[in-house]
């Protein structure tokens, strides 16, 4: 077998059209799609190369490899992460080369979610780029015996001025070797930027466009075999009894395997099931649909949404745990408003369903292709299925065919690599839509109580919120009853509003199927219940909705929630650095106003509606048009969106972030829910779980980017959250009909 | 048995079930990845290939449906990626994780044959079978003008 599995490689390596040259890394995606093949054709051609650390690779050949530490799913990280380090060093874009890092712990932080990848690695990287052209200068001087402060590094080679000698990086790879890795360095000015802020074009374009783009469930392995696994109607269960004759009897099955059983709590274990394993996909499946099982549901059998959504409500709607408190939130006031907000589960359902291919080795080693929005959680996921070191894994990583936060749970990943170790097979597991939709980690379903206070002239006096929902923190711990720290930061805790009485409670709620992230995760249901919430308070008052939304956040100032006894994480960063930042706030509620030409006069039927909300340390202003018709169809008309994010890397990736950002919202504004019977989800594919089609699609999306020199915030996430309230909203200025609850479809509008 | 068909300008033979669906013959049998799964049910349009110059979806037709046929794939469009849709789709960054757009360039490719200058609502008419979950769908849009030639 290991004599196969070597062949295995070199094959693997040839179907792939990869020169293979020792660059492993390169393997599943570094295609004919990077400018540097481009523009000097594949790699191989260089004898020596030098690392100034593990991002840069600089050849004798001049081509500087960039390792892309993080995962593409379409946030157009492989372009932006090497424009910040390309930049730095001084290179020309067309002599770089990206090659995905395999997911280790020498890159440090690869998780690739909470939007981090610009606001938490951005000074990291330049660091990454600015040691490496200072390793290219002290080489230059070195080999001209000329002092490093009187050489600089422009377009891609090293000059000295006084003696008018220039040196190509390629030529300054001999010299460089064995030199000392430098550790720090200046960075350069903001005016000297080359890429920085630029909007270049995807690296990828070419790949994207000709079908060559490498995906989790594009790897292809000699004498794989194809895994579909059937699992557990409800969360948790297990199989009571199986008959696998009549799957084994279908041409191309080559095994049917009991799956280990589900583990309390789940974390990123594999769930049981029954996997059938075939030749191609289309054999697993028909055997998966020729097995004859019999489920024990399990503890979560009687779980029912409908039932559930009154329990959440009946949660929110009686005191919880106060979380942050000033002023006197039941002193008395003039009148009173209340109001319950509820969202239902999601599913994050990217185009290309999670897909993991693995092989296990005769030394027991692991080697892994996924789709992995966490490589190192992988990492360490495979090692801890197979029982073997985190060195013995290596967990190479392909794009993502979307994430949204499914991709950042390895389990699809630990069911290829226990598969292919119990059949000495390379295996590939490849979800399916239905999988996906009814067995993943679900975006959680929410219900928000509201009341607030107001004076004679509806001035909001006070302002209590509960905030209810099962936790994340079930995923991965036992007896989790209600909402975490960290959860209640992501847009409840840093509650904006100028109001002197101001509380805020966390209410209990037990999870019954698997939580996790979803784009912007908490954000959703926090943004949605608050926006709507003022909005709903400036129509009681009779005040311009834009209006009063800049009254209700008040004067530019920076909160800090721990003065009113808050635990604030301030998404992992300071708040010196990343302040809650009132005045940023409005800023862009105020901006994305005037985009809209807010208090223009509308067609017959039609409305406005504004929402803002800082999420992952960006600003976002939504303001939606909307019309209703006489059938009382909903049609979103346009959609603006301004962010402030601080230091922008790629601003055309930044707008089309906003753009599906819009999409995204949409989606779950007018179509997204997860019901469940029985403990199972109902819903199983784009009939019954529907997403924003071209049909529904706005006439524009217009998205504007603050300039702005604060530190990088997020991108991927802050625009979802301020787009379901901004559509609400809008509703109900078209039509005076306050919506309360997603989807919209419920309410018989799309 | 055996299927014989033109992928790509070129004659193939698959010895496959005839009853599995296309999708899954190109992809496992005949090695090409660029048509991706998204559904198995045409509600995605992810899977989009042209048969005879017509757009189909590969995840529901049986392989048999390809006999004799006359079938493009997204890496048989044009050799070199330089189809005007490839090229308008890169011009304006449409893609944005990629998965979905092997089926939206061959459906718009498609649209375009039929209607040479494509109206938003011939747009919206062909395109709404395909769904990107990144919400590119703007952009789809202006790709598809500019492929037709209008620049604006």
């Amino acid at each position: 077998m290991s004599e196969l599995r070597k062949i295995s490689r070199r094959e693997f390596m040839r179907r792939t059209g990869q020169a293979g040259g020792g660059l492993v890394f390169a393997l599943t995606f570094a295609s004919a799609c990077t400018p540097a093949e481009q523009a000097v054709g594949p790699a191989a051609k260089a004898s020596a190369s030098v690392a100034p650390n593990v991002y840069v690779n600089i050849r004798n050949d001049g081509i500087v490899e960039i390792y892309c530490h993080r995962s593409e799913m379409g946030q157009g990280i492989r372009t932006s992460l090497p424009q910040i380090i390309a930049d730095e060093l001084e290179a020309d874009w067309d002599k770089i080369e990206i090659i995905q890092a395999l997911g280790h712990e020498k890159y440090g932080d690869q998780n690739t979610d909470g939007s981090t990848s610009i606001r938490k690695h951005f000074d990291m990287l330049r660091n990454a780029g600015a040691t490496a052209r200072d390793m290219m200068i002290a080489a230059a001087a070195a080999m001209w015996d000329v002092p490093a402060d009187e050489c600089v590094a422009r377009e891609h080679a090293v000059h000295h001025a006084g003696s008018g000698k220039s040196a190509g990086y390629g030529e300054l790879v001999d010299t460089a070797e064995g030199m000392p890795q430098p550790e720090n360095a200046t960075f350069k000015a903001k005016e000297d930027y080359r890429y920085i802020g630029k909007p270049m074009d995807t690296v990828d374009g070419l790949a994207f466009t000709t079908g060559r783009a490498m995906y989790g469930t594009d790897t292809v392995l000699p004498n794989m075999l194809h895994a579909s696994i059937e699992r557990c109607p409800a969360f948790g269960g297990t199989v009571t009894s199986v008959d696998d004759t009549a799957a084994r009897a279908i041409a191309g099955v080559a095994d049917v395997i009991r799956m280990p059983e589900p583990t309390s709590p789940p974390m990123f274990n594999i769930q049981g099931g029954i996997a059938v394993l075939a030749s191609n996909t289309w054999s697993s499946i028909e055997g998966r649909k020729a097995l004859k099982i019999e489920w024990d549901r399990g503890e979560n059998a009687e779980h029912e949404s409908v039932a559930y959504k009154q329990d959440l409500i009946a949660s929110a709607s009686a005191p919880g745990t106060t979380v942050l408190s000033r002023g006197d939130a039941d002193a008395e006031t003039h009148s009173q408003h209340e109001a319950v907000y509820y969202t239902p589960y999601l599913a994050q359902a990217p185009m290309e369903p999670p897909a993991a291919t693995a092989i296990v080795n005769e030394d027991g080693s692991c080697e892994v292709w996924a789709c992995t929005q966490d490589p190192q959680s992988a990492v360490d996921t495979v090692a801890a299925t197979l029982g073997i070191e985190k060195d013995q894994v290596t967990m190479n990583v392909t794009l993502l065919g979307g994430g949204f936060g499914r991709k950042s749970k390895p389990d699809f990943i630990a069911e290829a690599a226990w598969l292919a170790r119990e059949t000495g097979r390379p295996v590939k597991v490849a979800w399916s839509r239905e999988d996906d939709i009814r067995h993943g980690y679900f975006h959680s379903v929410s219900a928000q109580y509201f009341r607030a206070g107001m004076a004679e002239d509806g001035t909001t006096e006070s302002w209590l919120q509960r905030s209810s929902f099962p936790s994340i923190s079930s995923t991965f711990a036992p007896d989790v009853t209600g909402p975490s720290g960290g959860e209640l930061g992501l847009g409840l805790l840093d509650a904006p509003w100028n109001v002197p009485n101001l509380r805020l409670e966390s209410c209990d709620a037990t999870a019954h199927v698997r939580i996790g992230w979803l784009r912007s995760v908490c954000n959703v249901f926090h943004a949605f219940g608050a926006c709507g919430f003022v909005d709903e308070l400036a129509h009681m008052k009779g005040q311009d909705p834009k209006d009063h939304l800049l009254d209700m956040i008040g004067p530019a100032r920076k909160i800090d929630p721990a003065s009113d006894d808050a635990k604030y994480t301030n998404y992992g960063q300071e708040l010196a650095k990343h302040p809650v930042d009132t005045g940023r706030l409005s800023a862009v509620a105020a901006k994305v106003a005037d985009m809209a030409a807010w208090g223009r006069e509308l067609p017959e039927g039609h409305g406005l509606g504004i929402a803002v909300h800082r999420s992952f340390l960006a600003y976002v202003g939504a303001v939606a048009e909307v019309s209703v018709d006489e059938q009382g169809k909903l049609v979103v008309h346009e959609l603006w969106l301004a962010i402030d994010a601080g230091t922008v890397i790629n601003p055309d990736r930044v707008h089309a972030q906003m753009e599906g950002a819009g999409i995204f919202g949409m989606s779950l504004a007018l179509h997204g829910e997860l019901t469940t019977k029985d403990g199972a989800v109902v819903e199983g594919n784009f009939d019954s779980y529907p997403m924003v089609r071209m049909s529904e699609v706005p006439a524009a999306i217009h998205t504007h980017i603050v300039a702005s020199d604060a530190p990088p915030g997020g991108v991927g996430e802050p625009g979802v959250p301020p787009v379901a309230p901004a559509i609400v909203n809008a509703y109900f200025a078209a039509s005076g009909k306050r919506i309360r609850e997603l989807p919209l479809r419920n309410a018989g509008l799309t | 048995m055996a299927i014989e068909f033109e992928l790509n300008g070129k004659n193939v033979k698959l010895d496959v079930d005839p009853k599995m669906p296309l999708l899954w013959a190109i992809r496992d049998i005949a090695g090409l990845t660029g048509t991706k799964y998204g559904c198995g049910k045409a509600l995605c349009g992810t899977c989009t290939i042209h048969i005879n110059g017509q757009p189909m979806r590969s995840c529901v037709l049986p392989a048999s449906a390809a006999e004799g046929a006359k079938i493009t794939t997204i890496e048989g469009l044009t050799e070199d990626g330089n189809h005007p849709v490839q090229v308008a789709w890169r011009e304006l960054n449409v893609a944005q994780c990629g998965y979905c757009q092997p089926g939206q360039i061959m459906s718009a490719v498609a649209l375009l044959e039929r209607i040479p200058n494509p109206t938003d609502d011939d747009i919206d008419e062909a395109m709404s079978g395909n769904i990107c979950r990144c919400g590119t769908y703007t952009r789809i849009r202006k790709a598809i003008h500019r492929a037709a030639g209008d620049k604006s």
